[in-house]
């Protein structure tokens, strides 16, 4: 066994925190820190929802006031002129922050990180030095974005007020320094992520164990492997489109002002080219973690391993392909219009293939509903609803009616929220053994699922409803007739939070105090990637003996 | 720490330049809206040098290790890859302006029912007069460098990879140089503008980001330059210069794609 080699060198661990935390050149160190740092900036951004969903709860506005903003419902009965400024404001972070420095770190630059090199049995990264420059131009770039929150911005106040998508010309007419701070937090962000990028395509391709072949790879890091392709290949077109705004901004240029001969449009163009791959990118991981807990908690292997693999290749070369559905009312041509919807369309079919493979895996299995196998079970349910509203709206006529609405709202937190964090959840749920030595109690992984499930459903399902009845998104305010199923959701938002802070103990009682793991497969023989021959925690340096093929070539697997 | 190391891969030591890199981009870039918003540019050149004295302690300790022979065949490998799929990333990037150019030259506002948009007149640029012997000097210039390659693959005298190299460096010098003129001829004597119109705009854009790509590159094949004169290089293990030629053909690629689209069918 690989392990017999590893305890042979296993040596002190005598780094300093500054030398092990600062200066890492070692995969599984920048994973946890992204882990961690991703987190945090997750808390930010969820509790940007919080105050979101505080005041939208009934109708009239009794937060955001321009007298200052509140936070108990004790104020509430003063005078308050709305602050749609500061509404804006959160709603543009909230979607920055979530996008750039929380989902991708912490799928991408965390799960990777940790797991990919281990999976293909390689010692490190194929550039550990510049790994770490991917982590510590993250941590620039948040630097950036909370700068950007707190410097003078449009409206005399603090932040900017744009939207995630930065259109022009509101982004261009945007006063102050923030949004030049944001666009630049942007830059940063996609550097570190073409950077990691090409380390892990790099690694990928370069240092594979001896006898592992493309098609012998595990699912998590071929889904890494298709993730950075599309990172490499989207992000820099996003890095243009905000140069170029920053140019307009900045320096009289007018790729997007009309009154140059400029167009808005095309940025529109330009930067759902970059944002269509985005959401890919953002759930890809996610799908090669749910397979590898769905196998193992179905305790057979995975159904369908070769279709899995181009089915996620599918979906990255169609992600570029589709971006102008999310402009369908912009004034394309018909025709222009109907190869769109025609070419999102097509994407329902290798996500069906991953879909349906999951479930056939389950089929027949002894399905055991362990925490990380809940939150991959409830992702798979709740993905597919996600799933089943984005094929609603790829109808170019449909999407006339539901085009920013809530229905749009309710979609993309489906897939996303839902979606790609529980993916989060379920791989800290599975992992979290492994990386640190110490397991969490079962009954509180079970309670923060369900708390987390019904709360994400009873805030996103009921905005299905609002859309329907012609909410618009990223307002302050909306009439009574809206208010029902609005305090549902907000009720929802709440539960949800809760659930956040409940994680949070968990995570803190699991490193403090939690049951020592002592095998190094704490699940099955169905989890057989080569991480599982590893003791828990890992040792600094791990494969310093390549593994063996017999080690990971398991025949049941494919 | 590579104490029992039992492979070809390079286990590093750990490195404080990631984190002093990512603190002068911070600076720098804070430091750049400052100086845009009319707070003088101090901030940002401290950064700045931060960025580049980061650049060249990290890249000479990459050399160093390369000196040390820490750079095992499958090291080469991977760095040809992560360089190749650099330059895949910059790609990219010019497929942003190349959008932006051909959205507006081939769709132009004007056209648009309700539009007030007027374009401008201004100077037409002959393609076949300076812009032609930029790309000349360019193409030359690759000629120069792949002599020099050649010098190096076959193991033939060493004065001929470093005459190639600097004929390399010169003439993209020389491009530079032209280039500067073009833009002061442009912009001093046909009042051409630095924006204000989306041609300007494109213009400025597409051939400034390609003109700094050439000054960056030919910094990369004067570094090489100075590693031959060292006797960094052989044969078989040369990465650094690979590397610097790839950079510099696709630097010439991106200018013929600009000679062809901007100059010769745009202007």
């Amino acid at each position: 066994m690989a392990d017999a080699a590893i305890h042979g060198h296993e040596h002190e661990d005598n780094r300093g925190f500054f030398t092990r935390w600062f200066m890492s050149t070692n995969h599984k160190d920048i994973g946890i820190l992204y882990l961690f740092a991703s987190g945090i900036v997750g808390f930010i951004a969820v509790a940007f929802t919080v105050y979101m969903r505080m005041e939208l709860m009934e109708p009239g506005v009794q937060y955001m006031c321009l007298e200052g903003a509140r936070f108990t419902a004790a104020a509430a009965g003063e005078v308050c002129t709305p602050n749609g400024h500061l509404w804006n404001v959160l709603i543009t972070y909230h979607g920055v922050l979530m996008m750039f420095f929380v989902v991708i770190p912490a799928l991408f630059g965390g799960f990777g990180n940790y797991f990919m090199p281990l999976q293909i049995g390689a010692p490190d990264m194929a550039f550990p030095r510049m790994n770490n420059l991917s982590f510590w131009m993250f941590i620039a770039g948040v630097g950036l974005g909370i700068a950007s929150l707190l410097a003078p911005g449009g409206n005399d106040q603090m932040g900017s007020g744009v939207g995630w998508v930065l259109y022009p010309p509101l982004s261009t007419n945007e006063g102050g320094m923030s949004m030049d701070l944001a666009i630049f937090a942007v830059h940063v962000s996609g550097a570190s992520s073409i950077l990691g990028a090409i380390n892990m395509i790099t690694t990928f391709l370069n240092m594979r164990a001896p006898g592992m072949t493309l098609h012998k790879v595990p699912l998590f890091a071929w889904s890494i492997f298709v993730t950075s392709w599309l990172i490499l290949l989207a992000l820099p077109v996003l890095a243009g489109a905000i140069t170029m705004l920053l140019m307009d901004r900045n320096f009289g240029f007018s790729f997007f002002d009309p009154a140059g001969g400029g167009d808005p449009v095309l940025y529109q163009h330009i930067l759902w080219f970059f944002g269509h791959p985005e959401v890919y990118i953002i759930i890809l991981p996610g799908f090669g973690l749910i397979s590898h807990i769905i196998a193992t908690f179905s305790r057979k292997p995975i159904f369908g391993y070769l279709p899995m693999v181009y089915a996620m290749v599918a979906i990255g070369v169609l992600g570029f392909v589709v971006w102008a559905h999310h402009m369908y009312t912009v004034g394309m041509s018909l025709t222009q219009q109907s190869y769109f919807m025609l070419a999102t369309m097509v994407i329902a079919v290798p996500t069906g293939v991953k879909i349906f493979s999951w479930i056939a895996t389950m089929w027949g299995g002894s399905v055991e509903f362990k925490t990380p196998m809940l939150w991959a079970f409830g992702f798979l349910f709740l993905f597919t609803v996600g799933g089943v509203t984005g094929i609603v709206l790829s109808q170019a006529a449909v999407d006339r009616a539901y085009h920013d609405t809530y229905y749009v709202v309710a979609h993309f937190h489906y897939v996303m929220s839902l979606g790609a964090v529980f993916c989060i959840f379920a791989g800290i749920y599975f992992y979290i053994g492994k990386m640190s030595g110490r397991q969490y109690p079962e009954w509180a992984g079970k309670l923060h699922f369900w708390m987390m499930f019904i709360g994400a459903n009873l805030t996103f399902f009921p905005q299905h409803f609002l859309g329907r009845q012609g909410m618009p998104r990223r307002y302050i305010d909306y009439p009574e007739a809206f208010a029902y199923w609005n305090y549902v959701s907000s009720i929802g938002a709440f539960l949800s939070f809760a659930s956040f802070l409940f994680f949070i103990g968990i995570i803190a009682y699991t490193l403090l105090a939690g049951r020592r793991v002592t095998e190094n497969n704490y699940w099955n023989e169905y989890a057989d990637t080569l991480e599982w021959t590893l003791p828990s925690p890992p040792p600094e340096h791990t494969f310093e003996q390549l593994p063996k093929q017999e080690d990971w070539d398991k025949q049941h697997a494919h | 720490m590579a104490h029992a190391k039992n492979h070809d891969y390079h286990i590093l030591n750990p490195s404080a330049w990631p984190l002093i890199a990512s603190v002068g981009a911070f600076v720098m870039l804070f430091g750049a809206v400052l100086w845009m918003h009319g707070s003088g540019p101090w901030m940002f050149l401290m950064g700045f040098v931060a960025v580049l004295y980061v650049m060249f302690g990290w890249w000479s300790d990459v050399v160093t290790e390369s000196q040390q022979g820490d750079h095992t065949p499958a090291v080469r490998i991977g760095l040809r890859y992560g360089f190749i799929l650099f330059v895949m990333s910059e790609v990219m990037f010019f497929a942003a302006w190349f959008w932006s150019f051909f959205k507006h030259a081939l769709y132009p506002m004007d056209e648009y029912i309700g539009s007030t948009y007027v374009a401008p007149e201004f100077y037409q640029v002959d393609a076949f007069h300076l812009p032609l012997i930029n790309t000349l000097v360019l193409l030359l210039s690759g000629c120069a460098v792949t002599w020099a390659h050649h010098a190096l693959v076959h193991n033939e005298s060493r004065k001929d990879v470093e005459w190639g190299l600097l004929i390399g460096v010169l003439l993209g010098i020389f491009f530079t140089f032209l280039q500067a003129y073009e833009y002061r001829y442009l912009l001093v004597e046909q009042d051409w503008t630095f924006g204000g119109d989306k041609f300007f705009s494109n213009f400025f854009m597409a051939t400034g980001f390609h003109g700094l790509h050439v000054i960056i590159g030919t910094i990369f094949l004067f570094v090489c330059y100075l590693r031959v004169r060292k006797g960094h290089f052989t044969a078989e293990k040369h990465v650094g210069f690979e590397a610097a030629a790839w950079y510099w053909h696709f630097v010439d690629v991106v200018w013929l794609f600009l000679f062809a689209a901007v100059y010769i069918w745009g202007i």
